[in-house]
This record gives structure tokens, sequence and C-alpha cells, in this order.
């Protein structure tokens, strides 16, 4: 508190020399808890005065980066200047929220350093795994592959599906991979070895939409992992057992998009227009979220990045990306604290966009009706996401346009425009500063998420993007396209 | 038959049998479809565009088929000038066209295409495809004639051609395509391309 004080009166002895309008400020946390008690502090005091006093205040070990806000706007030069534009009552108590920033700073990727041929077909699906060390790709001419990352070259070839590979999905530990096909196969892989594991998992009579693992918080072995198809059923497997556990049919239509919440929640949105929540561990279906007027075509959790990542710490990433080490239980205890880091105080938020061209947001565990509306878009939204810190959702739709929306209100931040044509696919870096961005027109395009700017076009590519992901660790970005090749992006 | 003659029978009539069964399962297996297990289809797509086959093409396709070329004589008809009759440089339009605003007509003795004032349209009849209304709207102008690019900058509007009308007060025009032949039945109908 001393400090603090000494910092804050520093800042007032300057400013009476130069006799500065004075205000009162009273720091509050994004949950809304208050820090301290109110400061008196010259209206041109500049942010990093601010973060200052912050840490004083908040006393911690290694200071985070912080970000300061006042009624929505973001304090960059100084708060004058902020609230020059708001009618401020100099009597009353000022509220300033802090946000705290990642340590790590993820660099814009700039330049392809490999276009990696091997598929036959055009690439349909691209994933890293949680940690970054493993990267794998699904294509239309039935393989999945395994690429090695340090030396850009192609690992192994997995043949077993008979159709094509529609999507794929890593477990939260980073040791096996699950392939859906469009003839309703579920295979499963081991990337060290390439081999696949355990049977086929048959039994959907349509293909596979989407693949979602049950958190690591939940359970450190990755055993159950619950697939949606166009049938209109989910159904979970237990895949060191080889079988179906469970079959949840509800939907009568094509099932879209499914997600396996940190609250034991399964979540499936479907070409019917509804969203059905569904209890993980019997199946039982909790509620069905109705209103939107079209096909519902994706889902976020706001806690989607700490559920893929598991116990992985980006932060801690290294050069050469490494498996997790520790316990079972110290995986379980490492990811089940990353995930209450980012879901914060309130329960987690589902954001779902359609082809009626608005976006939903909802509080799944708590309401049926939804939380915000979010149109503006002009055309069908393809893919919405939230970012690593769930403070913002971004959407990418057919009308060429990516919308920013902030995470907890649904209030519309920003558009980024720039593509010629749809936008199919986006990915968050790691530290939530940067989006990339994949389209229909074969370019990629960096977006710095802050100053709302593009930061970096990457052309390259011969034909359509179909799929990009960003590593965990901040370090690549791989995108496979309609031109049947895989291109690594790095700084 | 017996003897060394029916060996030798036997065995012509045997190498003929196996032919003939070959020819027949042949033509079995032509009128039969067999079922390809091994063949994956061409064109893969991702998950988020399996189910919108028709959707994104669509908008850049003109929804009726093709257009017929049209020769130079069909659509420029030769008028005879000179006291003689004997010159035959100027051109006559057969077809309906579209002269903008603006338009003022070159020296009659200098012009090389007429284009007959009955002959020249303003307004065109257009039918929105989902509203199923037909709106009178004014014509901007012709955006291409796919014979030929003359035609084009002349104006001529034939079968099913691009042409720009403007819709109420909204300032942006919007493409139609002629859907009849003008010049037969005295007004232009075309369907607007959203």
């Amino acid at each position: 508190m001393a400090a603090a004080a000494a910092a804050a009166a520093a800042a007032g002895g300057e400013a009476a020399a130069r006799d500065v309008q004075r205000l009162l400020v009273q720091f509050q946390d994004e949950g809304g808890r208050l820090l301290g008690s109110p400061f008196d502090v010259p209206v041109d005091i500049t942010p990093e005065r601010l973060q200052l006093v912050c840490h004083a205040l908040l006393a911690q070990e290694d200071p985070l980066p912080l970000a300061f806000y006042v009624h929505d706007a973001e304090i960059t030069s100084s708060l004058g200047k902020t609230l020059e534009s708001q009618a401020v009552e100099t009597e009353k108590v000022l509220d300033i929220i802090y946000q705290p920033q990642a340590i790590f700073r993820v660099r814009a990727v700039t330049r392809c350093t490999s276009s990696l041929e091997g598929h036959s077909e055009a690439v349909i699906s691209v994933a890293f795994s949680p940690t970054g060390k493993y990267l794998a790709s699904g294509s239309g001419d039935t393989t999945v592959r395994f690429w090695d990352l340090s030396t850009e070259t192609p690992y192994f070839t997995c043949q077993g599906h008979r159709h094509w590979v529609l999507s794929i999905s890593w477990s939260p530990d980073g040791k096996t991979l699950a392939s859906g096909c469009k003839n309703g196969q579920i295979l499963l892989w081991d990337p060290s070895t390439g081999k696949q594991v355990g049977r086929v998992l048959a039994g959907h009579s349509k293909w596979i939409t989407g693949l979602s693992w049950e958190p690591l918080h939940a359970n450190p072995e990755c055993r159950y992992m619950a697939s949606s198809s166009k049938d209109g059923s989910v159904r979970v497997w237990d895949t060191t057992a080889g079988r179906c556990e469970r079959i949840l049919t509800g939907h009568t239509q094509s099932v879209t998009c499914l997600r396996w919440g940190g609250d034991g929640l399964l979540y499936s949105a479907s070409q019917d227009r509804t969203i059905k929540v569904w209890r993980a561990h019997d199946g039982v279906l909790c509620r069905t979220l109705q209103g939107h007027g079209h096909w519902v075509n994706t889902m976020a959790l706001s806690t989607d990045y700490a559920l893929r990542t598991g116990a992985f710490e980006p932060a801690e990433a290294s050069i050469n990306a490494q498996d997790l080490k520790g316990s079972l239980q110290e995986l379980k205890d490492r990811a089940l604290r990353r995930y209450n880091l980012v879901r914060g105080q309130g329960p987690e938020r589902l954001v779902s966009g359609s082809d009626d061209f608005t976006l939903f947001m909802w509080s799944p565990t708590e309401d049926k009706k939804p939380l915000a509306r979010m149109t503006g878009h002009q055309a069908l939204i393809n893919q919405v996401l939230f970012s690593p810190d769930s403070r913002i959702i971004a959407s990418a739709s057919f009308d060429k346009s990516i919308k920013l929306w902030d995470g907890r209100t649904g209030k519309y931040l920003a558009s980024l425009r720039g593509h010629v044509a749809a936008v199919y696919q986006i990915a968050w870096s790691a530290d939530s500063r940067l989006l990339v961005s994949g389209s229909s027109d074969s370019t990629l395009k960096v977006w710095d998420v802050k100053a709302q700017k593009l930061a970096a076009d990457l052309p390259g590519h011969a034909d359509e993007v179909y799929a990009v992901d960003w590593s965990p660790d901040g370090q690549r970005v791989a995108s496979g396209g309609k031109d049947k090749c895989l291109r690594i992006w790095r700084r | 038959m017996t003897g060394m003659k029916a060996k030798l029978y036997h065995k012509l009539h045997h190498a003929e049998k196996i032919q003939m069964k070959k020819t027949i399962k042949m033509h079995e297996k032509r009128n039969t479809k067999q079922k390809n297990d091994e063949k994956t289809p061409q064109g893969a797509v991702p998950v988020y565009l399996l189910d919108r086959e028709g959707q994104s093409q669509a908008k850049w396709e003109v929804p009726l088929p093709k257009v017929r070329a049209q020769g130079e004589t069909e659509v420029l008809k030769v008028i005879q000038t000179g006291k003689r009759k004997k010159k035959a440089w100027k051109r006559m339009v057969t077809k309906v066209c579209f002269v903008g605003d603006g338009f003022t007509r070159k020296p009659p003795k200098y012009e090389r295409f007429i284009r007959p004032m009955g002959l020249c349209f303003k307004k065109a009849h257009v039918t929105h495809p989902e509203l199923k209304a037909t709106f009178c709207l004014p014509i901007l102008g012709v955006k291409k004639n796919p014979s030929s690019p003359l035609y084009t900058t002349l104006g001529v509007i034939t079968t099913k051609l691009g042409l720009v009308t403007q819709r109420g007060k909204v300032i942006w025009g919007k493409y139609a395509q002629v859907t009849n032949n003008p010049e037969d039945d005295g007004c232009i109908n075309a369907v607007l391309l959203v």
C-alpha cells in the first residue's frame, strides 16, 4: 500500500505543480471486484503509471501487463484523452477496469517456410496437437498424415479410411488422434508410431461432422470421446474399450457441431435450428436452445482454448515442443487451474453462428433464452471462435468479412475487411492478440486484433484454403486447401 | 462320330464353347453396373461445404441456358446507298438496341451503323425470380452481348444478354438477363440476377 501511495503521490506531485484537474478512480477487475480504495489521480495520468499503481495494489511477484478500460473505452495515451469523448462527473468515483494481458507475445507469421506435398487430394482438415509438437492433416485421398515440424517433412501416412477424412481431433493429452470420415467411421491413431490404435469405431450411418474429447480436468486418461454426424445422432465412445457408450438422439436433422464443455455438459448444434444441451455422464437432455431461423453451423465455448490445450500452458512453451510431463493427477490439476482461470466467475458462455446471418450468445447452464443476439453479417456465418482469454469473439462469414464482438456482452467491436471471397476458417494465436483467417480466395490474412487492422497478408496457395490452425506454442501456422498442399508459415 | 474324328471335333467344339461363354459374360457385364468399391469420388470438400452443393457457384452463373451465337448477316442488314444504289457500306441493325440518354446520331451521311428509332428501347420488364413480381424499369446500359464485342458497343440487345436496370430509389444497378426475342415481341423481358 505504501508503494501505491508513493506512486500516486509522485504522479500527483507533478500534476499539482501543473495545476491539472484531478479525479477519483476505483480499480475493478473484470468480474466487478474492487481493488483497493478510491485513488485521487490527475486527469493526464498515463497507462504506465496506472500499471505501477495496480501492480503495487495487486502485490504479485511477476507483474502482468495490464490494459485499462473506462466505460468500455481503452485508455491508450492518457486518462484525460479517453474521457474527452465521454461526459464525466468529477464528483463521482470513476471505475477503471483492468485486464491482465498474456505475458508472452506471439509474433505475427510472415513467410511460408515450406509447402508440404504428399496428399493426392484436397486437404480438408488440419490440427496441431495440444502441445504443438505434432501436426496432423486429413484429406480427400482418405489418408491422415503426420508431419515432423522441426524438419518440415512427412512423418507417417495412415491408411485406413475408405472415404474423405472430414474431421480430426486431438485428445487433450496429445497422445491420440481421432479422425472421422464420410462413411461414418472413426479411427484412432498414435502420433509417435503412426499406427492405428484399437478398433474401428463404426456406428454412424452418415458422415461425421464433428469430434470432441472429454476435457482433461474431468478425466486425465482421455478415455471418452463424442462424435456428431449427419444422421442426427451424437455418440459417446469409450476409446479404450472400442465401443459406443451412449447414443444421444433428439435432433431431427444433421448435427453440424459438437462441443464437450468443462462442466460435464455436451452441446450439439444442428440443422434443425436448435442447440441441445446434454448431460455427458448419463445422456439426459437438459435443455434445448431455440432462436435461430436457419441451420446452426458452428458453435464456440468461452473455455474452448483451455479445453483444447489441457494441461499445456502456452506461456511456458519452448522452441522444441515437448510432450506433457507429470503424473495424471498433476496434469489434471494443471488443466483444472487453467480452465478455472479462463472461465472466470460466471458459467461458460456459448456462441452459435447460423445460416440466418446472426449469432446468438447463450449461457446454456443457466437459461434457455439467449444473452445477446449479434447481427450485422450479410451472409451465412461459417465459423465462430472465442479468443483464448475469452474476451473477444471472432466470426468468419461468407460475406468476406470477419467481425469482432465483445466476449462478455456480445457487443459489436469491429469488422475486418480484406478478403475478396468467403472466409472459411479462422484461428487465434495463444496470446489472443493475433487472428489468422483462411479464405476461398486462396490467401491467408493475419489480423492485429488490438489495432483491428491487417498485420500480414499471406498469399501462396493456388486454390481455396480449407483449413487453418495456429500451433498452441505460437510459432507456426499451418494451412491446407484445395491445391492439395499443406503450407507452414512462420515469422 | 467315333474315334479320331470325334476327338478332333470335340476339341474344336470345346474351344468354341469357351469363346462363346466369354463373349456372353462380357455382354452381361456391359448391361449391369458394377459398384466401384475402390475409387473414392473426386472433389473432396470440408464438412462445412458438404450440404452446400449448389450454393456458391450459382452466384456467378446465369440461370438461363447458353446463348446462340448470331452471325453478322442476321443482326446487321446491308443498306444500299448512293445514286445508283451500288454502295453497300451502311448497315442497319435488325435487333432491338439501347442507346443512352445523351445519344445523338452522327450526321446521316457518315453514319455506318443505323439504329432505327422504332427498335430503340429505354425500359425493360424485369422479373424478380424469388418474389415472382415484375417491374418495368429503365435500362442503365448494356453490359455484354455474348455474340460479339461490337454488338456490345452498339448496344444491341439480342436473346439472352445482360443488361443493367435500376431498382427503385436505391442507387445500385443490378444485372438482369434478357429472356425473350425482343424484335419479335416488341418489348424486353428480363429476369433479375440475384
